[in-house]
């Protein structure tokens, strides 16, 4: 099979043009000497199956940032065909010496100009033909974004596939100096084939920015966007959520119980309670992260992001994170899952790491449930709305402390220098298709690992088979019991241990679980907590919960993202450790003043 | 006009030409990536809040850059 690989800038519209030409088949691949994810698809090009694969956008083969070492090691470890380098037509003046490199490596080369509607709109003219004959290589202008041009692309990458012959992996760091003669040819061809206005009219970019970007306003706007961003995810996404858990259970009523009622108590209820509600944490996973890849699509896509960073990088630097972390952040809040998987857009593996250890103590709509219902229970309708505040503040408190912490130890190695393109809407067609792989990407890498845990949760929590299921017999309570030397420091005592390792499938079921471990519900439970706990040990309890460790989806994205276990249990280590510090502080200090 | 006038020194709205850039490695390969070169025109479009990054303008290309960055362009005031 031929294989086409695509490389180009960063903002060339690279990965619209392989949505454009590959459509929704594309899978994520692993490759020989690359560590990332990278995208590729088959698709059939005349008669014949071709392989296209989407390298990182880069801005030279000569850099050392990630994104480039990949792009270097991806074309000396995989044999490839023919490179289709994609250029962005509007600044055809700086990335033309690109596809020069790209010509050094001697590898068939087609050059492909992207938002070509756009450069012509800005009065730039391009002569293709004597481009190409100047470069040696066959020139296309097109529009990925609208599909403009795409005949002609897959006509001439055929043949030049069909023309070239495969060529053994270049020593691409050999390509490396010379600049200075590709400097000269770029300029050349540049003279000869290309028409650029003195000056470009001033757009409506410009004018956008002088709003959103404003001295005083885009701050105030950026945190509103933020807001209407978050309603509308997670307002959109709780029916969702609530629909998806509704046609489980009707699944589970009307199939699955009376199918497995002629089964042993404990193998229905590890069918269904263990293996089903696994399935069931995952699926409900889905709306939100559909909705979350939606909204991230728009202000990716349409340039906003990198506004962001511009906003927010005089605080965020000094924590050793940008704009697009805190924007991640802010994301946490309503869910950590899609959050983390957001943290892609940042190209640095440290400054993502950082931000992904930073995400989990993000206060979650999982999480504001559990305290929901506490404060409801040990506090006064007065006082309950400051302690929900004071858990926000110290959600915020812990997460930048965390980042300060670390800072030091994920150091970003790709300087903060980052195009500001100009402001584009991406089509329904880009929005969706981005929504469509990452949910099948979190489906593939997370699924298993979160019904392993939900079954894990499941059996410690009702074996040995003789004792209550739930109970303080059961494995978790000789767990929790185990654990008491440590935990009623901090005022936790047998049952909210219990609750607590049930609360590391979902928050959600926290509050569940304390029903099953009280043998009540609602405002009964209630009842008795109020009377069981104080207010000291309540307090503690949220703070514990809202630190000690994210849900086990969390746990599963944080491994499948960082694709490192050591990453992960340094996470929960630290998250355990901060938790326990923090009540013990709390509780402690509480009790010696007397409370 | 003063030869150690560098990117950082250029207000709001002022351009300037490219004279040196006193930078290696990673920074200076993007730089070069984003269209930097000696004896290109270069434009300040704005200067981020509370000693913020710098929005400035090359060609047809936004970039923001840190303060810490942009101090090792040197650049020359156009003359009229």
């Amino acid at each position: 099979m031929k294989r086409i690989a695509l490389v180009g800038m960063p903002n060339t519209g690279k990965s619209t043009f392989f949505n454009r030409l590959t459509g929704a088949s594309a899978r994520v691949g692993n490759w020989p000497g690359i560590t990332v994810d990278l995208l590729s698809a088959r698709i059939i090009l005349g008669g014949t199956v071709a392989q296209v694969v989407d390298l990182p956008g880069i801005y030279s083969f000569h850099g050392f940032s990630e994104d480039e070492k990949v792009v270097r090691d991806f074309l000396e470890n995989n044999p490839v065909d023919l490179v289709a380098v994609v250029l962005n037509a509007t600044q055809i003046d700086r990335q033309l010496p690109f596809a020069l490199q790209v010509a050094r490596l001697g590898l068939p080369t087609v050059l492909l100009l992207n938002m070509a509607d756009e450069a012509r709109h800005l009065g730039i003219s391009i002569d293709a033909r004597r481009m190409a004959e100047l470069l040696r290589m066959p020139v296309i202008l097109l529009s990925a974004k609208y599909g403009n041009g795409f005949q002609s692309v897959t006509q001439t990458l055929l043949r030049a596939l069909d023309s070239g012959t495969a060529h053994a992996p270049p020593d691409v760091a050999q390509t490396f100096s010379e600049d200075h003669q590709i400097e000269t040819a770029a300029a050349a061809v540049m003279r000869a084939a290309v028409r650029v206005p003195r000056r470009l009219p001033e757009n409506a970019t410009t004018r956008i920015d002088r709003l959103l970007l404003h001295p005083w306003a885009g701050l105030p706007l950026f945190f509103l966007f933020m807001f209407l961003l978050f309603q509308f995810i997670f307002t959109l996404g709780k029916p969702m959520q609530d629909g998806v858990a509704w046609a489980l259970t009707e699944l589970r009523t009307l199939w699955l119980e009376p199918l497995t009622a002629g089964l042993p108590a404990f193998a229905s209820g590890l069918l269904l309670d263990g293996i089903y509600s696994g399935v069931g944490t995952v699926a409900a996973f889905v709306p939100i992260i559909i909705l979350f890849f939606l909204v991230m699509t728009l202000i990716e896509d349409s340039g906003y992001l990198s506004r962001v960073a511009f906003l927010m990088d005089a605080l965020m630097a000094r924590l050793g994170l940008d704009g697009r972390s805190f924007v991640m952040l802010l994301m946490g809040f309503g869910c950590n899952v899609p959050a983390l998987m957001g943290t892609r857009v940042m190209r640095s593996r440290d400054l993502r790491l950082l931000t992904m250890l930073v995400i989990p103590f993000s206060l979650c709509s999982a999480r504001l449930q559990v305290f929901l219902f506490i404060t409801a229970a040990l506090f006064t309708v007065e006082t309950a709305p400051a302690v929900l505040f004071s858990l926000y503040l110290l959600s915020f408190t812990t997460a930048l402390t965390t980042a300060v912490a670390f800072k030091n130890r994920f150091v970003s190695n790709e300087p903060f220098v980052i195009e500001l393109p100009p402001y584009r809407l991406p089509t329904w067609r880009q929005i969706f298709l981005r929504g469509w792989h990452e949910v099948r990407h979190f489906l593939r890498r997370a699924s298993k690992f979160i019904t392993a845990g939900v079954v894990a949760v499941w059996l410690l929590t009702h074996l040995p088979t003789d004792v209550p299921a739930g109970g303080v017999d059961t494995l978790a309570g000789h767990i929790a019991a185990w654990l008491a030397p440590v935990l009623s420091p901090i005022g936790i005592d047998a049952q909210l241990s219990l609750a607590l390792i049930f609360g590391f499938i979902a928050k959600e079921i926290v509050v569940g679980s304390l029903a099953a471990i009280y043998g009540l519900e609602g405002d009964a439970l209630m009842g008795l907590m109020a009377q069981r706990l104080d207010w000291v040990q309540a307090y503690s309890f949220m703070l514990f919960t809202l630190i000690y460790l994210p849900c086990l989806s969390t746990v599963a994205t944080l491994r499948t993202e960082s694709k490192s276990r050591a990453f992960m249990f340094g996470s929960i280590f630290w998250s355990l450790l901060l938790a326990w510090l923090t009540s013990f502080v709390f509780y402690q200090g509480a009790r010696s003043l007397g409370f | 006009m003063d030869s150690n006038l560098n990117l950082n020194s250029l207000k709001e709205g002022e351009s300037a030409i490219i004279r040196a850039i006193s930078a290696e490695g990673a920074l200076y390969h993007r730089l070069v990536g984003l269209g930097f070169r000696v004896g290109k025109p270069i434009a300040v479009v704005r200067h981020g809040r509370f000693k913020g990054p710098l929005q400035v303008r090359i060609g047809n290309t936004d970039i923001i850059m840190r303060r810490s960055d942009a101090e090792r362009i040197r650049v020359i005031a156009k003359t009229a």
